[in-house]
């Protein structure tokens, strides 16, 4: 671990170049939404949401490694952080998407008329 | 010093305590696992909005339709700006807080300090901006009726760009004051009133034959939907609204209950009900979460001011803020993606 007291500026600003760029290119893409991602599906959800999700997990992951320094800490503590919250959040999303598209698809296919 | 900072460390009393088997102080440690307990929550939230926005997913606002505010930008359109510069300011802030516990390292105190400050300013103006955000969208823009079946109507002209109430609504003889809780039998008022009643929206629609109704529905180019003669199918895009045709759009406002305006934790003119539950919900808890940091910031700062630290021969506090400051930074990364972006 790093108790010997370097400076590291330098790898702080090129990581806020990195973020700066991807968050710059989230932008232009919300607005512009290029038709060959926002029309085209991978799992039922669109390419340009797959996008968006991969680039905000980049960005987590340097500001967890860089910004909070997990990339000095022992792996035990990784472990010990990362891999609850992973999991977890794996599982929760999950049940909750799962049953929130059965939901939607009762709703959608019943005789129930919700929305006149 | 040995309650705040833990030097000790000795690998042959296992058991003696004090030692330091992942090699971070207790503090450090117990700050790492309060960020793991946040972000399951932050999870929680986030993934409640995903089931709701699964189960409404024909029906959800559109983020580029709702956000599209920009200071000193009165009536232009700019969806995304304004949310893109508060999260440039908080990552910007978060390099600053990373920059101080850097020079916290190097025992640096007036650079510390420095950063620090430019940390809170930072937060400060992420706050403000969030402030802001949340007046506009309590505000609204446009307008919009509700059915007597809870969907919401919205209003575009023949070229489909969106119309406000204001721009359309008769003004009636109408007189209607508001209950208030000096005039009810019992504990009774109301919210206050909308700038315009139903029949004074239907009046208007009446009168300006380039109205038409656009539904919360998300178009689908499929034969299915191209079949449908309710639907107006040239004003109608691809995974946009769909709009009706006048016709249809005059049977709709015939069910009209209420004017929405704005946006409450009620009904909201963007859609879906929960929506707005969600934004204000979220959002909300991470300002919180941002303003509570600035304050343990302003608290983290003084110290460093007092040379607290230099005494303790440590800068550790302010690393274990700076955790804090960066979770908080990382939260809106997600939050952005999932309101705005996605």
């Amino acid at each position: 671990m790093s108790h010997e007291h370097v400076s590291n500026t330098k790898r702080i600003w090129v990581v806020f170049g990195i973020l700066s760029v991807i968050t710059t290119f989230e932008v232009a893409m919300g607005i512009i939404k290029p038709d060959a991602l926002h029309m085209n599906n991978f799992l039922s959800m669109n390419l340009l949401n797959w996008l968006f999700i991969i680039l905000t997990l980049v960005k987590a992951y340097y500001i967890v490694w860089a910004f909070m320094h997990m990339e000095g800490e022992k792996a035990g503590l990784r472990w010990a952080v990362v891999a609850p919250v992973i999991f977890l959040v794996l599982y929760l999303l999950f049940i909750l998407l799962v049953e929130g598209d059965y939901v939607f698809e009762v709703f959608k296919s019943s005789i129930i008329k919700w929305n006149f | 010093m040995g309650a705040t900072v833990t030097t000790a460390n000795s690998e042959e009393k296992t058991w003696g305590g004090g030692n330091e088997p992942l090699r971070a102080s207790y503090g450090k440690l117990m700050m790492w696992f309060f960020i793991v307990s946040d972000a399951l929550t932050f999870s929680g939230f986030l993934a409640a909005y995903g089931f709701s926005r699964f189960k409404f997913i024909e029906t959800w606002p559109l983020p580029d339709e709702v956000f599209t505010h920009f200071p000193f930008m009165h009536g232009v359109s700019a969806p995304m700006y304004y949310v893109a510069l508060m999260t440039f300011i908080l990552i910007f802030s978060s390099v600053t807080m990373v920059l101080a516990v850097d020079a916290g390292h190097q025992m640096k105190r007036s650079k510390v300090a420095f950063y620090m400050f430019l940390t809170i300013i930072g937060g400060l103006i992420f706050v403000g901006s969030q402030a802001w955000e949340w007046k506009n969208f309590i505000k609204g823009e446009y307008g919009a009726i509700e059915t007597k079946g809870g969907s919401l109507l919205q209003f575009v002209d023949d070229h489909g760009k969106r119309v406000a109430l204001a721009d359309f609504a008769a003004t009636l003889p109408e007189e209607r004051t508001q209950l208030e809780r000096n005039k009810g039998k019992w504990f009774m008022e109301e919210a206050s009133l909308p700038a315009y009643s139903v029949a004074e929206v239907q009046a208007g629609f009446e009168a300006h034959p380039n109205i038409r109704v656009r539904t919360e529905v998300i178009y689908k180019d499929d034969a299915a939907a191209k079949a449908d003669p309710k639907i107006d199918h040239t004003l109608s895009k691809h995974k946009h609204k769909t709009v009706l045709t006048r016709e249809e759009s005059a049977a709709m406002l015939a069910n009209a209950h209420l004017v929405v305006e704005g946006a409450n934790l009620t009904r909201n003119e963007y859609g879906s009900k929960l929506f707005a539950d969600f934004f204000f919900f979220i959002t909300g808890f991470h300002g919180f979460h941002v303003f509570s940091g600035v304050i343990i910031n302003i608290i983290i700062f003084f110290n460093v001011l007092l040379g607290t630290y230099d005494k303790r021969r440590n800068y550790e506090m302010v690393e274990k803020v700076g955790l804090y400051w960066h979770f908080v930074d990382l939260v809106w990364v997600f939050v952005f993606t999932f309101f705005y972006l996605v």
